[in-house]
């Protein structure tokens, strides 16, 4: 039994209905209780799908339980038959039916449907959302996938993006026009926007493209072992990914890497004398494992930020992750609890946090900017415009969904020449985001408003690490007051650790000087 | 008195339900309940319903959480009551501002047979006097959204303190800001001593017994309301206090109850009320001769339409609930004049053939149905917010109608570039 609060994934069902719903054609019967059902409003509310998940819930109730609750799911299995005709039958338990045993698969198989019957194995108990969707594709493939002649010309699949997908139309959208730019055909892409009959023809394919190791790397190795096709496993985010990609593409398919980078603006954008001020800026990133190692090398390759936290949720990643997070001289965060990362942020006190849905609420507490680079995303996350993540334009907009919740260079400068200046105080925050962004001084949206022992107003509280005996001297305390609230979680903390080193009790004006001077760069 | 639509045959349906378990209750309880902690014990399914449900709305460290079960618990491994029993002392020790904790069973827990009862009794011995530990289940296989909080207050009955005092328990966890409303109109009606299930507080927990008359707030309390009759409490039956006439009729009922007289609750209501029907009958313009269809959510939709086809001047064409208890609904029932169809439990699939066939000028429906059938050309009400919102009492008799208003009045609005989903079909 484990205390949640709240969770970066859903369980394995959730996961499978991602993959269902991505495609067309596909329907799933799910053995489960009505509330259940509420999935449906992650992808009609969040994602604004504007039809329902293909999924037909069985919605026993405890009366059923003594009864039959196997009649009940293939009567289930047969209305959703006749009704929706699909080309193929998802089948599945989720948590509760899982504990009752009637062997979904097994009914489904017995009732001679005229599709092909897919049953899922999802361990509600042991595994998450990515591994359901990771499995449901998997399974789809090794059901349905026959082996094909290769088409004429050169060809890919697309493998990985599913519906409720962070950014995953955008994305499918961006790297197969840079696909088709190098003259490869995208032969299916999968499972978003394939019906079961292209799945059966993705051994036509020459190659694979996996976007989204974490939803997509069983069916990819099962393809290579199956077919022989290779993999591609670079996963072109951010600029020099991109290129690897190409180059990567190239090789594989004896074509010429070519990449039309005439709309690429980010590496001059970051060139260019306004972006100085990004040097350095301290930044935690947390995420899926794939999202999360990617933004670290952008950050840190492309943007020349200072990557001082790395984690990531999915201990499916964790073994690469952990390997990257060495090599930027980090010890990963490979946690699913989010008061675990909340801390951990907390102690860096970073000036910037790349991060989920979850950090960004974690950030409006600790009044620390933050930006989305990961799934779980709100609907705030699904923009009307293009916006992908990946290829050329996805650089361009990680460079402006990063910079976004800073403050502008120029408007640092102001702030500390002007600190004293009631028009920038410290709750004033960045000029472009409308009144008081930040500090957040208590928590966002609370229907009936109440304190929080939790909500704290300033990163960086005086017991981060060790520091907790270093008394603050009532002169050093009101200096510190004066340096903008953007950096001075980050003075605080040095100045802290600056007093510990020296086996200082007391922190002065002078030691805070003497810190400054010494961390200067 | 006419019989309203108390004669009109119940569709009564099983197929596909699409409805919130009672878990999502929570979501407004423990805003209501300041120092309680909703601990559900169940899978990550569990957590990851409360957590799209009140996503959206608060993020704040909650108090509410889920203990799930792993693969350990369930083969037997580890003693699922000694897990539970270290979760909660974690959990108390680092929230000492928690009074009340409620253990909350699910669908897993149920069928795994978890005793959360007996869990609660040790949990209280245990904490007591400072922390008292209650169970309810908010399970799908037993409950539907609201019944949460029915099982929830009835949880709580049989613990409150008995007492022989003449006076008015008000029943549902209603808004602050509206409960208050209703003690400033009872106080001026003559009621001064009003006692709250739920209390904001532990402290304020109310007393029971005999000579204690009781209210509903909400329509869905079956439960709580055989239980508080057990404790020997005396209903007061009345219709739902939405809209001005239902309002009207809930403190007649009460002041009845009371031996106050009718002339003096009309003094007393008088200014709110004709400001009620003043405000009303302004959004009422947009709802006038249009049509609604109810999907079954929170069995508040008798009287929601009630209140659309009496007050707002609305045509229904089929009230659908997931459960029609005989007796509180009753009230409401009579009231409305015959013509809408009734549905029990649901098909949806067929419910929405009834949608489609009957094109309404707004579908009341959940969240997961509401886009879907927005695409197809038709105007919807998500009807989860007629729970989050305040809506009850005058004061608030025109937002209710405003909730449905506003919709159409988008689509007018929107009208001239509107998507012609219609074009397709
Ligand atoms: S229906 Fe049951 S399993 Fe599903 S969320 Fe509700 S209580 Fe949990």
């Amino acid at each position: 039994m484990k205390l949640s609060l709240w969770t970066y994934e859903g369980p394995p069902h959730v996961g499978a209905i991602r993959v269902a719903t991505g495609m067309r054609n596909m329907h799933m019967v799910l053995h489960a209780p009505q509330g259940d059902t509420y999935a449906d409003l992650l992808f009609t509310m969040i994602e604004r799908r504007n039809h329902r998940p293909p999924v037909t819930y069985t919605t026993f109730q405890a009366r059923d339980l003594g009864a039959d609750t196997a009649g009940l799911f293939k009567d289930a299995c047969r209305a959703a038959y006749e009704r929706h005709r699909p080309e193929a039958l998802l089948v599945a338990a989720s948590c509760t039916a899982e504990l009752i045993q009637d062997d979904p698969g097994g009914l489904a198989a017995s009732m001679g449907l005229p599709v092909p019957v897919i049953p899922l194995e999802l361990p509600s108990y042991q595994r998450k959302e990515n591994f359901g969707a990771d499995e449901a594709f998997y399974q789809i493939c090794k059901a349905l996938a026959k082996p094909m002649p290769r088409t004429a010309q050169v060809s890919c699949n697309i493998l990985g993006a599913t519906a409720l997908g962070f950014r995953h139309r955008d994305d499918v959208a961006e790297i197969r026009q840079i696909l088709e730019r190098m003259g490869i055909a995208v032969n299916v892409t999968a499972p978003l926007d394939a019906a079961p009959s292209d799945i059966a023809r993705l051994g036509q394919a020459h190659f694979n493209v996996l976007l989204y190791p974490e939803t997509g790397e069983q069916a990819a190795r099962w393809l290579q072992r199956s077919f022989g096709q290779p993999c591609i496993g670079t996963v072109p985010l951010g600029v020099g990914a991109t290129r690897r990609f190409v180059q990567e593409v190239a090789t594989l398919a004896g074509a010429a890497p070519i990449l039309d980078e005439t709309r690429l603006r980010q590496p001059w954008w970051s060139a260019s004398v306004d972006s100085t001020y990004l040097t350095g800026k301290r930044v935690f990133i947390f995420g899926d494992g794939t999202h999360a190692m990617a933004a670290a090398r952008v950050a840190r390759d492309e943007m020349g930020f200072d990557v001082v936290g790395l984690g990531c949720y999915n201990r499916e990643q964790a073994r690469p992750l952990r390997a990257l997070a060495r090599e930027f001289g980090l010890e990963a965060l490979i946690s699913d609890d989010y008061l675990e990362v909340e801390a951990a942020i907390a102690d860096l006190a970073p000036e910037l946090i790349l991060g989920t849905q979850m950090e960004r609420h974690i950030g409006k507490r600790l009044g620390i900017p933050c930006a989305v680079i990961s799934a779980p995303v709100h609907v705030q996350d699904f923009p009307a415009r293009y916006s992908p993540q990946m290829g050329i334009e996805g650089a361009n907009v990680l460079f402006d969904t990063w910079v976004h919740p800073l403050v502008m260079g120029l408007e640092e400068h102001l702030l500390t020449m002007f600190r004293e200046d009631f028009e920038f105080h410290d709750a004033a925050g960045p000029s472009h985001h409308g009144a008081k962004a930040q500090p957040a001084p208590s928590q966002p949206q609370t229907s009936q408003a109440q304190p929080s022992p939790a909500a704290a107003p300033q990163p960086a509280p005086a017991g981060a690490g060790d520091a907790g005996n270093i008394v603050w001297l009532s002169d050093a305390e009101r200096e510190l007051k004066k340096i903008p609230f953007f950096v001075r979680g980050k003075a605080r903390r040095n100045t802290e650790s600056f007093a510990q080193t020296r086996g200082l009790s007391e922190i002065s004006v002078d030691t805070l000087y003497e810190a400054k001077a010494h961390y200067a760069r | 008195m006419t019989r309203g639509c108390l004669d009109t045959p119940v569709i009564k349906e099983r197929g596909q339900h699409e409805v919130f378990c009672g878990l999502t209750s929570i979501i407004w309880l423990h805003r209501k309940m300041q120092d309680a902690f909703f601990l559900v014990v169940g899978s990550r399914t569990c957590a990851h319903l409360l957590q799209s449900a009140a996503g959206v709305m608060i993020f704040a460290e909650p108090r509410f959480g889920t203990a799930i079960l792993e693969e350990k618990d369930l083969a037997g491994m580890a003693d699922a009551n000694a897990e539970l029993d270290r979760e909660v002392a974690t959990l108390l020790q680092r929230r000492p501002d928690i009074r009340q904790l409620f253990l909350v069973g699910s669908c897993p827990s149920e069928v795994i047979k978890l005793d959360l009862a007996r869990a609660a009794e040790r949990l209280s011995a245990q904490f007591a006097p400072h922390v008292r530990v209650l169970n309810f289940s908010g399970s799908g296989i037993e409950t539907t959204f609201t019944q949460g909080e029915d099982t929830c207050l009835a949880s709580m009955v049989p613990a409150l303190p008995a007492s022989d005092a003449h006076q008015l328990l008000l029943v549902g966890a209603l808004p602050d800001v509206v409960e208050d409303q209703a003690r400033a109109l009872l106080a001026q009606i003559g009621i001064e001593t009003v006692h709250c299930l739920p209390a904001q507080r532990a402290d304020a927990t109310p007393s029971i017994g005999p000579n204690t008359k009781y209210a509903l707030t909400q329509p869905f309390l079956g439960e709580t309301h055989a239980a508080l009759q057990r404790r020997g409490a005396r209903w007061i039956a009345a219709p739902t206090p939405l809209g001005v006439e239902g309002t009207t009729l809930w403190l007649m009922a009460i002041a009845d109850a009371f031996g106050i007289s009718r002339a003096q609750v009309e003094a007393a209501i008088a200014a709110p009320r004709a400001r009620a029907q003043a405000a009303v009958a302004r959004v009422a313009e947009t709802l006038q001769g249009k049509s609604a269809f109810f999907m079954p959510d929170s069995q508040m939709e008798p009287a929601l339409a009630r209140f659309l086809q009496r007050e707002c001047g609305m045509e229904i064409v089929e009230i659908g609930t997931p459960y029609l208890h005989a007796e509180l609904h009753r009230p409401e029932l009579a009231l409305l004049a015959a013509g809408p169809r009734l549905a029990e439990g649901q098909d949806v699939e067929r419910q929405l053939d009834r949608v489609r066939a009957a094109r309404p000028d707004i579908t009341v429906c959940g969240l997961g149905l509401a886009n879907p059938l927005e695409a197809e050309g038709l105007t919807t009400k998500w009807a989860i917010e007629l729970v989050f919102t305040p809506v009850h009492l005058f004061e608030q008799a025109a937002d209710l109608a405003g909730l449905f208003a506003r919709p159409i009045r988008r689509k007018q609005i929107l009208a001239p570039g509107a998507p012609k989903m219609e074009a397709a079909e």
